[in-house]
């Protein structure tokens, strides 16, 4: 079994500050990792290998950091990675990046399946996956929450609104995962050692073909014309002292606020 | 002439979305078309024209009778083509938000899911979503000549005319069998509670130790008047609560005169969906959760004392 997975590098969404005044947010020195569907659909790859045998290749693009943040895949059980860390890719929309990282599958070579999170935690936009079936000509299964091996293809649980869906489909398929697929495995500091021997490769855009018009904030579908927190104005009271007057202080609070009737 | 197209395989979405498309395509200089696809479809366009749809495109297949995006996205493209749509809405549902992107990405177009508005302004289409998990509200423009944008349901109200007609366009399609096969389908429990409209929310999260516990949580939310909503984790792993009470970025978004955080440490995925409230109220034992920065009133203390005296407080006169 040949897995790819694709993991996107996103800002550690809790360290972000917002500015009191202009409401923006602070991205600066905020720690990257990875996306937290994406690291269940790294998980769900590399047990489906543990079980059946083959190889996961992790498939990442983003900053140069990714030389540090790609260690945490291989440590999970990535057998290799390539990242795609080319300065030309900075900017890149969904258009873009399932661009660049259909290249990158097809430079990695023959795949069964193509594994990603179902959206990003940054953003959720879920497009990556679609797009990316559609520019491989890959059927999809998308929103899977269970997924097993059948004779020569697999059969998902889909995770939709109203119903879970079971449906089977050939190989090879890209599939996108929720996160109720797994439990992703925290890294022993023996398989972090070892991540480090592992193949990492780093494509630029020339490697895969593409030109720097290609790729980049130039190519991409998008313009952001603002990016603000929402107004939030709130009194941040702390009630504080033995329970029974904590609950007195609140309901005296919530009773002068006029939302609760006493 | 060019047109903006609306499809949603829920009818109540696609008219929210016409109701919309009659406001923008005056200010674009558009028409306003829709598209039904299925089995048999053709019954339903009437109430399509009722909400303002000039054209309606039938699409009729039994190759269409399940949703396969594939193909279902083949079947879009030819209608957009068909009638030379530049904007293309979708419902921003866990299925309209896969063909988004895949019809998109067909059509050589930009797309954006998930939006929670849509406004003209300076004669382009400007689309507002939550971006950086719920941080920010990023509004954007799509550059292609094509745009595709999925909405969220109920974002917009469905507005009836008096009378509407129209003109069907029944449409050929050649399409190919889905590669993908449904086998079965598993209705989830549904539950008809609307957690939107509560006066009074009452939430829980993965500080709640154990499903009885809900018991005390049920006790205080009768004694508030309120309904009960929670975190992720409450629904969809340990399955107490139906999905339908999950408050947040993939949960409901609710605007409550009361909210009441229980146990529940404030990331922004969930406050996200709280943010309209009138009033936050938290009750966490860890005095650095991030709640108590969105808290209105902040309680620093183990939820196991402090609902079930708030609880009795609010009953005994
Ligand atoms: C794309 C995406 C979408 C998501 N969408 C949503 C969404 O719509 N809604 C949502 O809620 N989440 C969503 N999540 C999950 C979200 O990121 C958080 O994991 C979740 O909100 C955390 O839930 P919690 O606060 O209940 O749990 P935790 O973060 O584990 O917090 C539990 C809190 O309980 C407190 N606590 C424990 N015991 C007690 C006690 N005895 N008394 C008082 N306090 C106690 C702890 O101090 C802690 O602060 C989403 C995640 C992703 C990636």
């Amino acid at each position: 079994m040949q897995i790819v997975v694709c993991l996107k590098q996103i800002p550690d969404l809790q360290q972000i500050r917002i500015k009191r005044d202009s409401r923006e947010p602070v991205l600066e020195g905020v720690p990257l990792l990875f996306g937290d569907m994406d690291k269940n659909a790294l998980e769900e790859a590399v047990r489906i290998v543990e079980k059946e045998g083959g190889k996961v290749t992790a498939l990442a693009l983003g900053s140069p950091k990714l030389r540090d943040t790609i260690k945490e895949a291989l440590a999970m059980g990535a057998d290799e990675a390539v990242i795609l860390t080319d300065p030309a890719f900075q900017g890149s929309d969904t258009v873009t990046t399932a661009k660049i990282l259909a290249k990158a599958i097809e430079k990695i070579g023959p795949y069964d399946l193509i594994l990603c999170g179902e959206g990003s935690t940054d953003n959720y936009s879920g497009q990556v996956p679609s797009r990316l079936a559609e520019i491989l000509g890959l059927p999809q299964v998308t929103y899977v929450r269970q997924l097993e091996f059948t004779e020569g293809g697999l059969r998902a649980t889909r995770d939709m609104e109203e119903a879970l869906e079971i449906v089977e489909v050939p190989l090879p398929v890209l599939v996108s995962v929720t996160s109720e697929i797994n439990e992703p495995r925290l890294a022993s500091m023996i398989q972090i050692l070892r991540a480090a021997k592992k193949p990492l490769q780093e494509w630029s855009a020339e490697d895969l073909g593409l030109s720097a018009a290609e790729v980049g904030k130039e190519a991409s579908s998008l313009e952001i014309i603002s990016n603000l927190a929402p107004e939030q104005e709130r009194k941040n009271v702390t009630l504080e002292g033995e329970v029974d007057e904590v609950v007195e202080q609140l309901i005296d609070a919530l009773t002068r606020e006029g939302v609760i009737a006493r | 002439m060019a047109e903006i197209l609306v499809f949603s395989e829920k009818d109540e979405i696609a008219f929210e979305l016409l109701s919309k498309g009659r406001e923008l395509k005056e200010g674009l200089g558009l028409g306003l078309a829709a598209a039904l696809l299925g089995q048999e479809v053709e019954g339903r366009s009437g109430q399509y024209f009722s909400y303002g749809a000039e054209k309606v495109y039938l699409g009729e297949s039994t190759l269409l009778a399940d949703f396969y995006v594939e193909i279902y996205a083949q079947a879009l493209q030819r209608m957009a083509e068909e009638g030379g749509a530049q904007i293309l809405l979708l419902g921003s549902t866990k299925r309209g938000k896969e063909l988004a992107s895949r019809v998109a990405q067909k059509l050589g177009a930009g797309c954006i899911t998930e939006a929670i508005d849509l406004r003209l302004e300076g004669g382009g289409l400007v689309a507002d979503r939550y971006a950086l998990g719920g941080n920010t509200v990023a509004s954007q423009v799509i550059k292609t000549e094509r745009k595709v944008i999925a909405v969220m349901p109920k974002t917009f109200e469905a507005l009836p005319l008096e009378a509407g007609k129209g003109q069907t366009v029944r449409l050929e399609l050649e399409l190919p069998e889905p590669r993908v096969r449904v086998v079965e389908r598993r209705a989830k429990e549904g539950e008809a509670v609307d957690i939107e409209e509560a006066e009074t929310l009452v939430c829980i999260g993965r500080g709640l130790g154990a499903e009885e516990d809900l018991g005390m949580i049920w006790e205080l939310a009768a004694a508030l008047g309120a309904e009960v909503g929670c975190t992720k984790s409450p629904a969809s792993d340990y399955g107490w609560l139906s999905e339908e009470r999950i408050v947040g970025l993939s949960g409901k978004k609710c605007n409550p005169r009361l909210y009441l955080g229980i146990g529940i440490s404030g990331q922004i995925q969930h406050t996200v969906g709280i943010l309209g409230s009138k009033i936050i109220v938290a009750i966490n034992k860890d005095p650095q959760a991030p709640i108590f920065k969105i808290a209105d009133y902040g309680i620093v203390g183990d939820l196991y004392e402090v609902v079930p005296r708030l609880a009795e407080r609010l009953t005994t006169p």
